[in-house]
């Protein structure tokens, strides 16, 4: 989590998606101890109120759990964590698909194209 | 608290600061940022009671700002403040000894994490390590308010971000508030938790910096670029 953040939308946002990123590649397990908020502020050089406000928001979201005086756990609901992978996928095809029809492209060009391309790439390394 | 009732300063002729009226928040990194000129230091030492207001007050807590008023306010100053011939340990033991709540085992730590020699004399030290040492000593005080005039004013990136992991660090956001004047707004953006924007000694803005990205879609150096464009070379 060292990457500097993009300053033109807000920081505690980009965080949490950092951070939800980190567990949909199970580079965080479920029931994974996150860093303190100090050391989470000290990694990525933010504000610690930031770091704060990001994990009340996974809070919020039901993707951690904060318990009294032992620190911010990642859920072990894992329906839950399932429904995030759900969610992330659906908004990345809405962008992808928002995009596309800007450009003029239809529904079936859309589909086509994906579907050649994905056979293009080398089996099981379909992600950059 | 603090809070700035309807404060003008005029330094003689020049004035310094005028008719602000503002309360900040406790708990907060904020940030003070304007031209060369703008009143941001001023603002300072105003709630560090180094300067009196000609006009209005500014009360820390409800208490007006005067010199007592540093038992509750850490100043570090953007000039050179300590004594040259101390060594690094010299100057904290005597800011211990000035500050009932400056806390030496914090002060150790810090000098541990700053890398700093603590037999080395201060004048013998490079301008960093000087920017280290003047850290050292502010946020080793309990203070509730802690005021940084220019902490990373012409000091290298790898002695500014060691300055910033600092005060990450080390500063306690649940007792303490932290206000900051800096030109190195790059640097300090994703510190920040609000923004005090001054020009021509006027607030020309006062603003929460994560609600100033999601409503301008701008950092806070591309929003400062836009609002003083043209007005620096009037």
């Amino acid at each position: 989590m060292k990457d500097d953040f993009n300053t033109s939308s807000p920081i505690y946002l980009q965080l949490a998606d950092r951070i939800q990123r980190h567990i949909l590649r199970q580079e965080l397990a479920p029931g994974e101890k996150l860093p303190s908020v100090r050391e989470m502020a000290m990694q990525s050089n933010v504000n610690p109120n930031t770091v704060q406000r990001t994990y009340g928001e996974l809070e919020r979201m039901g993707i951690v759990e904060t318990r009294r005086g032992q620190g911010t756990f990642i859920t072990e609901d894992g329906s839950r964590l399932e429904k995030v992978r759900e969610d992330l996928r659906r908004q990345q095809i809405e962008a992808f698909v928002r995009v596309m029809g800007e450009l003029g492209f239809s529904p079936r060009e859309i589909m086509i194209g994906l579907e050649e391309y994905l056979n293009e790439q080398p089996e099981g390394e379909s992600e950059s | 608290m603090i809070r700035f009732e309807n404060v003008s300063k005029r330094y003689l002729t020049k004035t310094a600061l005028m008719d602000v009226d503002l309360e900040l928040p406790e708990g907060k990194i904020i940030g003070v940022i304007g031209e060369n000129g703008s009143g941001k230091s001023t603002m300072l030492k105003l709630i560090a009671g180094l300067v009196r207001p000609s006009k209005g007050r500014v009360l820390v807590d409800g208490e007006p700002a005067q010199r007592r008023i540093a038992r509750k306010v850490a100043y570090l100053s953007e000039l050179e403040t300590y004594y040259p011939i101390f060594t690094v340990q010299e100057t904290v033991d005597y800011c211990a000894s000035q500050f009932t709540d400056f806390d030496r085992e914090r002060a150790r730590e810090m000098i541990d994490f700053m890398r700093l020699e603590p037999t080395a004399k201060v004048k013998s030290l490079s301008k960093g390590n000087r920017g280290r040492v003047k850290l050292v000593v502010t946020l080793s005080r309990n203070a509730p308010y802690i005021l940084m005039d220019e902490p990373l004013s012409g000091l290298d990136p790898i002695v500014r971000d060691s300055i910033i992991k600092g005060l990450i660090s080390f500063v306690d956001l649940s007792k303490q508030t932290v206000i900051i004047t800096t030109h190195e707004v790059n640097e300090v953006e994703s510190l920040l938790d609000q923004v005090v924007a001054l020009r021509d000694g006027e607030i020309i803005k006062f603003a929460d910096v994560e609600e100033l990205r999601s409503n301008e879609r701008l950092s806070l150096s591309e929003w400062m670029t836009r609002v003083y464009a043209g007005h620096a070379c009037k």
